[in-house]
């Protein structure tokens, strides 16, 4: 990083030193002041990111063939053709000719083909959604591997990492055994986000009540950055963490040390942490609630909400009728949660209203839907009882 | 009564005195600056008693040409607030590292890129095309005005209106803090429970009106009311790309309407189109704003197009290389541009055929832009090239637009897209083919035609400083930025914690200044003009030796822009005329058929910006009363039947030998 401070100095001392070698110089120094700067995207440490950096210089190497020439042939021709040259040619009815302008769309198509064929191949290798078979060009991965998962949730504004296999949880803070293909599922508690680590793999954004996924590997030990690349709010700036690689026996020692200093996340803790919160502190969980996630993704940790699979259930098995209208009310999640502010509307709003059940009549009109004989698996979901109804 | 919240409540809707930013000292003195230079802007109408002049002969204009130059006006007034915030941007990001916070909290850093991006693309970028679109296109055609004259006056009102609603939420209230799109779930009313929304999604909408308005007026007046002989093909390629660019107008804004509409709905009235909550989904939202805009790309740069054919060839003194392979070129654009949006969120989570076909239609498009580039390339050879000022803008554009091309096909790679989508590299790409292309396009135009509005040229002298500083401003601005994006940083951010990177963005922020003195040379090409005015005078119509239509009226042309609708054998009519040893007809003039001026569209976009503040401060008594006063005005304009009359043969007659007089005295 300092070097990149030297060679600008040294930049703006040729500059000021000599005005005509100047731009020579200044183009050197250009070069020498990236080289010392750490670009990540380009010189990463996990295969994904190593292999989408080598198509970005692929696709610039293809697309220079042709660009270069045509910057050259504007300098050359407004120079050749300038008014002050009668020496060059002037033809003002020379407007056509048929081989040029085959070559003009042929040489662009011909390029755009070869790229086209590598961005089909290239977006399928790399789907992040596709099981890694590699950990790198020398290592390949049998077919029936079984990546280590870890769960991420964006909340506002910081991380949530769960490691089922674990046990544990942290907040701004994600460690990974190097090798080793891991599978992020990701989701969001609220606004979307995306789940960015320039140094391993590309991003994917992450979004509330559906589960996007990544699949990547880091080959070698450090410590990297990761962050939010997707504007999500006042505390985006800092919604920052840690990426730490380690050897197998590193992350063993780092999973015990977050499972014996770390606290409990339990349904409740979690709902004090979704709270918006900026430049959270790295925090541990030793022993987490095995359902959380798949209630965060479902949008009903608060227990009274109906979760999102649940519901998706009952409309696969042809809903609840007019009946199911009820329902609705307990779907609502991001309302009650409300970021703070003087405009808050205090009433219902419309569909609420709606909504809003004759109280009394509640738990017999749910009762009668057949929910549970058209399989319903889980039974987290039970009639809300008569004195916590209308929450609104 | 102030005793009494709920009346306070109904007559004020949800606005008070907190909502006027008093604890903001920039906005404070802005305002303060605002009011006075107001106050001497009034006191000078007053003064010198223009307020008449103003009302007749620009307000309720239904010229086509004073409505163009002030769509220009309102571009670059909104120019100069959108680069306001550009550079308090660049000066944030320059200073906000490490312990540092920089001058702007998050609060307010989100509404300034917030604001930039609505006001440079909507209020500027927009008016700049749509402004040149109206004042030469149907001198281009030969025709007299636009098909429906009217309809053209209230279309910039309510651009107008948009851009004054904008205006409005820098001193009451606030602006979105959703960025420029407004995704959802941001931007629903749980998580964005302010008026910054609101005022985002009606200025839109009252500013979207007059966009489609305008889109379907310039549509019938291309297609229907060329002049005699103009055949599709004979149509100057400026035309052809305004035609492309109002059907991608007619088809895509209705997209952006209707989804700005669905979020209003539910952020009004409690819906769930977009929400997490009760089956909404926002990606539907993403889907639906890209469709709209990714075409919206294409309506700012094919005109951009236009225009630097226009100048390639008049300057290079030649005719315009492969006229129907740039017509064609044009035709494919405008066709693939509606079959790309996805490509502006590969990561969010579609399948890789998905992505991969949506990856290579992006590129397809560079194939036809690559082949227009050749066109121009070809036009300069064997050519005679002026390096007049247009002429610099279209090189300066030669050079940098083809970067911003490889850049943008890079991010077409969706692996590619999947480590620099949301970087800083994406804001350098879109800044670079944005002004590379649109800004050094409009520049161009707006310094091409100036003569033909105002008949006299801009300084060129300062018009060479502009370009030059922008030129080399637009380098030093955003080449730190691709590199920033290499090393991993994300848009948006308002503080960094790693003080390695500060040196770019300060030389990014050199940039910003560089292009600073760009806009204030441009400023000062006009000023000086306006002072040396009888030096540039233009007498000929034919500054530059030009090659179409406009140019064989006089400077600026009289009302009626032709005594006589031309007849056209030829491409480039003018030229062909020029060359066939043309005469320009001295008598048998004829009475003249034109529309009258109307105050009915200043009115009608008025009461909607009246409308669109209700809207937004739930002022509902508001509502009621501008909704009615707005049905009453459009009704009753179609009462009023006084709309045309007849230029009398003298007027007519006076006029063509005033310039016959002035063309005899040049030859002399």
């Amino acid at each position: 990083m300092v070097v990149c401070e030297n060679n600008f100095q040294k930049l703006t001392k040729y500059n000021r030193m000599l005005s005509k070698l100047a731009r020579g110089v200044a183009i050197a120094s250009v070069v020498t002041l990236l080289a010392g700067c750490n670009l990540v995207v380009m010189d990463p440490s996990g295969d994904i990111a190593s292999q989408q950096a080598d198509l970005i210089v692929v696709s610039t190497i293809l697309m220079l063939l042709i660009i270069v020439p045509v910057m050259a042939l504007v300098v050359f021709f407004a120079w050749k053709y300038r008014q002050s040259n009668k020496d060059a040619e002037y033809d003002p009815e020379w407007h056509h000719s048929t081989k040029l302008e085959i070559v003009i769309w042929s040489a662009p198509l011909a390029i755009i083909i070869a790229l086209g064929a590598i961005t089909w191949v290239s977006t399928h290798t790399l789907d992040p959604y596709r099981p890694l078979d590699r950990i790198d060009a020398e290592r390949p991965l049998a077919k029936d591997h079984e990546p280590m998962v870890v769960e991420v949730v964006s909340l506002d504004w910081k991380w949530l990492f769960f490691y089922p296999e674990q046990g544990i949880a942290t907040v701004n803070e994600l460690a990974v055994p190097i090798d080793t293909p891991i599978r992020f599922k990701i989701t969001s508690s609220g606004v979307m986000n995306t789940f960015y680590v320039p140094a391993m793999a590309g991003m994917i954004y992450s979004m509330a009540g559906m589960e996007t996924q990544l699949n990547a590997v880091m080959n070698e030990e450090g410590v990297y950055d990761g962050f939010s690349a997707n504007y999500s709010g006042e505390g985006f700036s800092h919604m920052r963490f840690k990426l730490h690689t380690l050897s197998d026996e590193g992350f063993a020692d780092w999973a015990a040390k977050v499972k014996s200093e770390g606290s409990d996340l339990s349904r409740s803790a979690y709902m004090e942490l979704e709270k918006p919160s900026i430049d959270e502190p790295v925090r541990y969980y030793g022993d987490v609630d095995s359902d959380l996630y798949a209630a965060i993704l479902n949008m009903c940790v608060d227990q009274s909400k109906m979760c999102m699979n649940e519901m998706m259930a009952i409309d696969e098995n042809g809903g609840g009728g007019l009946a199911g209208i009820y329902n609705v009310m307990s779907l609502t999640y991001d309302t009650p949660r409300e970021r703070g502010s003087q405009f808050l509307p205090s009433s219902k709003s419309y569909v609420a209203t709606l909504c809003t059940a004759p109280t009394g009549g509640l738990s017999q009109q749910i009762s009668s839907i057949p929910l549970f004989e058209n399989g319903m698996a889980d039974d987290r979901f039970s009639p809300v009882p008569e004195s916590a109804s209308i929450g609104f | 009564m102030f005793s009494n919240p709920d009346l306070l409540h109904f007559i004020f809707g949800r606005l008070s005195f907190d909502s006027l930013p008093f604890h903001e000292p920039i906005l404070v003195v802005t305002f303060a600056a605002v009011v006075l230079g107001g106050i001497v802007v009034l006191g000078a109408l007053t003064y010198f008693k223009l307020w008449g002049y103003l009302w007749r002969e620009w307000i309720t204009s239904i010229d086509h040409k004073k409505i163009g130059i002030m769509y220009i006006i309102l571009a670059l007034i909104m120019l100069l607030r959108g680069f306001a915030d550009a550079l308090m941007m660049r000066a944030q990001q320059a200073v906000s590292f490490g312990d540092a916070q920089g001058f702007l909290p998050p609060h307010h850093y989100d509404q300034i890129f917030t604001a930039h991006g609505v006001i440079m693309i909507f209020f500027v970028a927009m008016p700049l095309v749509t402004g040149l679109m109206n004042f030469v296109v149907p001198l281009q055609i030969g025709a007299r005005d636009v098909s429906f004259p009217f309809l053209n006056n209230f279309s910039f009102w309510m651009t107008a209106c948009g851009a004054a609603l904008v205006m409005v939420s820098l001193f009451i209230g606030e602006f979105a803090k959703t960025g420029w799109l407004a995704f959802p779930p941001l931007s629903d009313i749980v998580f964005s429970p302010d008026v910054g929304v609101d005022y985002y999604i009606w200025s839109l909408q009252i500013a979207g009106v007059g966009t489609l308005l305008s889109g379907v007026n310039l549509i019938v007046t291309i297609v229907k009311m060329r002049a005699p002989g103009m055949s599709m093909m004979k149509m100057p390629v400026f035309t052809w790309t305004a035609l492309c660019t109002n059907v991608l107008i007619v088809a895509s804004f209705p997209v952006l309407t209707a989804v700005l509409v669905l979020l209003g709905l539910d952020r009004y009235v409690g819906t769930n189109f977009f929400t997490n909550d009760l089956g909404g989904n926002p990606m539907m939202y993403v889907n639906l704003i890209w469709i709209w805009g990714h075409p919206e790309v294409y309506i700012l740069i094919l005109p951009a197009f236009g225009v630097f054919s226009e100048v390639v060839s008049t300057f290079c003194r030649k005719r315009l290389f492969g006229y129907s392979s740039m017509v064609y070129a044009t035709i494919v654009i405008t066709i693939l541009s509606y079959l790309v949006w996805l490509h502006h969120f590969f990561t969010m989570g579609s399948g890789a055929s998905v992505n991969a076909f949506f990856g290579i239609t992006t590129m397809i498009i560079s194939i036809p832009t690559g082949a227009k580039i050749f066109n121009w390339l070809f036009t300069m050879y064997k050519g005679r090239i002026k390096f007049d000022v247009p002429m610099l803008w279209t090189l300066g554009f030669m050079i940098t637009f083809v970067i911003g091309g490889m850049t943008g096909v890079m991010l077409a790679v969706p692996p590619a897209d999947f480590v620099l989508h949301n970087s800083l590299f994406l804001i350098a790409h879109f800044h670079n083919v944005i002004i590379g292309g649109v800004v050094f396009g409009m520049f161009a135009g707006i310094t091409y035609w100036f003569p033909k509005a105002f008949g006299f040229k801009l300084d060129a002298f300062w018009g060479k400083m502009s370009f030059f500083f922008w030129f080399v401003g637009f380098y030093f601005a955003f080449m730190p930025l691709y590199v920033l994006g290499l090393m991993g940083v994300t848009r948006r951010l308002s503080h960094f914690d790693d003080p390695s990177l500060q040196i770019w963005f300060v030389i990014a922020a050199f940039g910003a200044v560089l292009i600073a003195c760009g806009i204030g040379s441009f400023i000062l090409s006009i000023v000086t003009a306006v002072l040396k005015r009888d030096q540039l005078r233009d007498e000929t119509g034919d500054p530059w030796g030009g090659r179409t239509l406009e140019w064989s009226t006089s400077s600026p042309p009289p009302q009626y822009n032709f005594a006589f609708t031309p007849v056209v054998h030829d491409l480039d009519a003018w030229a062909d005329m020029k060359k066939r040893g043309f005469v320009r007809p001295t008598s048998g003039f004829m009475p003249i058929h034109m529309p009258k001026n109307t105050g009915a569209g200043f009115i009608l976009a008025a009461i909607s910006l009246i409308l669109g503040f209700g809207l937004v401060w739930h002022i509902w008594w508001l509502v009621a009363v501008s909704f009615i006063a707005l049905l009453g005005t459009a009704i009753a304009h179609t009462f009023n039947y006084n709309r045309d009359y007849h230029i009398p043969v003298e007027e007519v007659v006076a006029t063509e030998d005033e310039r016959t007089a002035l063309l005899a005295s040049q030859k002399a």
